[in-house]
């Protein structure tokens, strides 16, 4: 019978034929968690094992909140390093690597075929490089720490293609705020969502992370898209095990489909404080802005900074400006690429890699009735730590441009 | 253990989120389940807590438990004292992270439609079916796993069993 990506890769781990809907007791090739690690190690202990299963599987890469802000997190990234030690865990990234999503790809554990979960909600940004990857709760990654599997539902596939040609201004974050304004945060609720079509096709990496990384705001359980040749590129010599990539089966079936000609595509904005609150950025221009947030997860790498300091040359912003790459790698290349003088001239702060403002725990925290024009995924009320503030969400390009002119502005406007 | 519940249904409506059922700001200062319960559903019904009944039973529209991960929206709503929900739609970890708790989720949208608040309703997980004033509908048993899952109480008791049981007991 004909099957769809995910059905097949679950049914390999599970050693027989499973579809949609059936539940199936399987082992992950990679677990990663981040700061959570210190609490989920207290779960792992009170299951009463000594020792991980399998600590070549396990992936601990600490970000959220780094360096320490205060004590508390001080004290968590030091019972991690304890825990590290005493499991001989050697996959550890320490305070001084960068977003966990970003260092995980980078290392070479997003691999074509691979089943991968995380504590971690936007943990599906890894299917961009053709594996399942799904977030899971802490007392489960403590189970998969424990005995090495864990329990889970095939999901059905929802197919999205995205057909044209990418016009000027756009880019795959425009894509994925109006994917969800369309289909909305529970579009894709339970399902593995396929990206495919010839525009994703010409997207390089970089891009499709955005891609996966966003399925997580319709719902998904994981985001995929089929691996091609610049995947294989990308992945040759960071592999850090073999692999084998799988695709859907012609006729395979899926639960829907939805086509979207990515030439008509606007540049968009979410606007408070839901990530399907669409507009374009026209619709928003004007809206005053306080603070502008390039970097995270989603929008941290070399070309969304090279977006930025295209605009950015030569000029000086007037909102309050942060600048994150989202590792290191990616900050010494922006260095030589002259991105990061840039920016210190434009007069925005360039922090060190990390989640830092995106979660509110540090580094740029707002006031009750300040705006922030950022390019992270999450404009949930609170999330930058003040209830009373406002997050939009945007490109790199918007994003900068707004910086510039201290209000919500077309990137086309300074390019 | 995982055989009958009987009790009042509490019926709520559609996209309940993480938020209302168990509030963020104490996800980091409630540590206990018996803490944690008596903030169950605090923003959405504040007089639940004082009334629900060890054994009641909760009724949602569709998309219930959407937005964060958060385990705690689970465990203080079985902490409370509820022992199943039936719902028109769940949100994907919320689902898990009942299971995981060791309370059964139903997804079953002409039985959430039918009870009404109040109703006394009755869920027999074997032979899956739920009794209600307007009727019996049924729905398919889980899988072993789950069931499993739900007999030892949630996955980490289910777990501890298994690594503790001598060799040979059987894998997830
Ligand atoms: S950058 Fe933001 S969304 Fe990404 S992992 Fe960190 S906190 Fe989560």
């Amino acid at each position: 019978m004909s099957k769809t990506f995910v059905e097949k890769l679950m049914s390999r781990k599970a050693g027989k034929d499973v579809t949609a809907g059936e539940i199936v007791s399987i082992e992950p090739d990679f677990v990663m968690s981040h700061d959570n690690a210190a609490a989920i190690s207290h779960t792992f202990k009170k299951i009463g094992v000594e020792k991980i299963k399998y600590p070549e599987r396990v992936v601990i890469i600490l970000d959220h909140e780094v360096p320490a802000p205060k004590e508390s997190s001080a004290i968590n990234h030091k019972e991690i390093r304890q825990f590290v030690q005493e499991q001989g865990i050697q996959h550890f990234y320490d305070v001084n690597h960068g977003i966990c999503h970003q260092v995980f790809v980078d290392e070479g554990f997003a691999l074509p075929g691979k089943l991968i979960v995380g504590s971690d909600s936007h943990t599906t940004t890894y299917g961009a490089l053709g594996a399942v990857s799904a977030g899971i709760g802490r007392s489960e990654v403590a189970a998969v720490w424990a005995i090495g599997q864990l329990w889970f539902q095939v999901p059905e596939t929802l197919k999205i293609s995205l057909v044209g040609k990418m016009p000027r201004y756009l880019t795959t974050k425009d894509i994925a705020l109006h994917i969800i304004g369309r289909i909305k945060s529970d579009g894709a609720d339970y399902k593995a969502v396929e990206f495919c079509g010839e525009a994703v096709g010409y997207m390089d990496v970089e891009e499709r992370l955005v891609l996966t990384n966003m399925a997580a705001e319709m719902g998904a359980k994981n985001g995929y898209i089929p691996p091609d040749y610049l995947t294989f590129d990308f992945v040759k010599g960071r592999a850090k095990v073999e692999y084998e990539p799988l695709y859907s089966d012609e006729g395979a079936k899926f639960c829907g489909a939805v086509e979207f000609d990515i030439s008509k595509i606007l540049p968009a904005v979410a606007k408070p404080h839901t990530v399907d609150n669409y507009c374009t950025v026209e619709e928003a221009a004007g809206t005053k802005i306080d603070q502008a947030l390039i970097g995270t997860c989603t929008n941290g790498r070399l070309c969304d900074l090279e977006a930025a300091a295209q605009i950015l040359q030569g000029k000086k912003v007037k909102a309050r400006t942060l600048i994150i790459p989202a590792s290191w790698e990616i900050y010494r290349a922006a260095l030589k690429k002259g991105y990061i003088e840039i920016f210190i001239d434009a007069g925005a702060m360039v922090l060190n890699p990390g989640c830092g403002p995106c979660l509110g725990a540090h580094l740029g925290v707002m006031a009750p009735g300040e705006v922030t024009f950022s390019t992270a995924n999450r404009n949930f009320k609170g999330r930058m730590g003040c209830r009373e503030a406002e997050i939009y969400l945007g490109s790199p390009l918007s994003v900068a441009a707004s910086a510039v002119t201290g209000e919500i502005t077309h990137p086309g406007r300074f390019l | 253990m995982i055989g009958k519940f009987s009790g009042r249904a509490w019926k709520y409506g559609d996209n309940i989120n993480t938020d209302v059922i168990f509030p963020g700001k104490y996800t980091y200062q409630k540590m206990e389940p018996e803490e944690m319960a008596k903030h169950a559903l605090e923003d959405l019904d504040p007089g639940f807590v004082g009334k629900v009944k060890e054994g009641d039973i909760l009724v949602a529209g569709k998309n219930f438990g959407m937005g964060s991960s958060r385990e705690q929206a689970a465990v203080a709503v079985k902490y409370a004292g509820i022992r199943v929900i039936i719902a028109v739609s769940f949100a994907r970890i919320y689902f898990r992270n009942a299971i995981n708790a060791g309370m059964p989720a139903i997804k079953l949208p002409p039985a959430a439609a039918a009870i009404e608040d109040g109703d006394e309703v009755t869920v027999d997980m074997a032979k899956g079916e739920i009794v209600t004033p307007k009727g019996v509908f049924s729905f398919p048993p889980y899988p072993e796993t789950v069931m499993n899952i739900l007999e030892k109480g949630g996955l980490i008791n289910y777990i501890k069993a298994q690594v503790e049981a001598p060799r040979g007991a059987g894998a997830l």
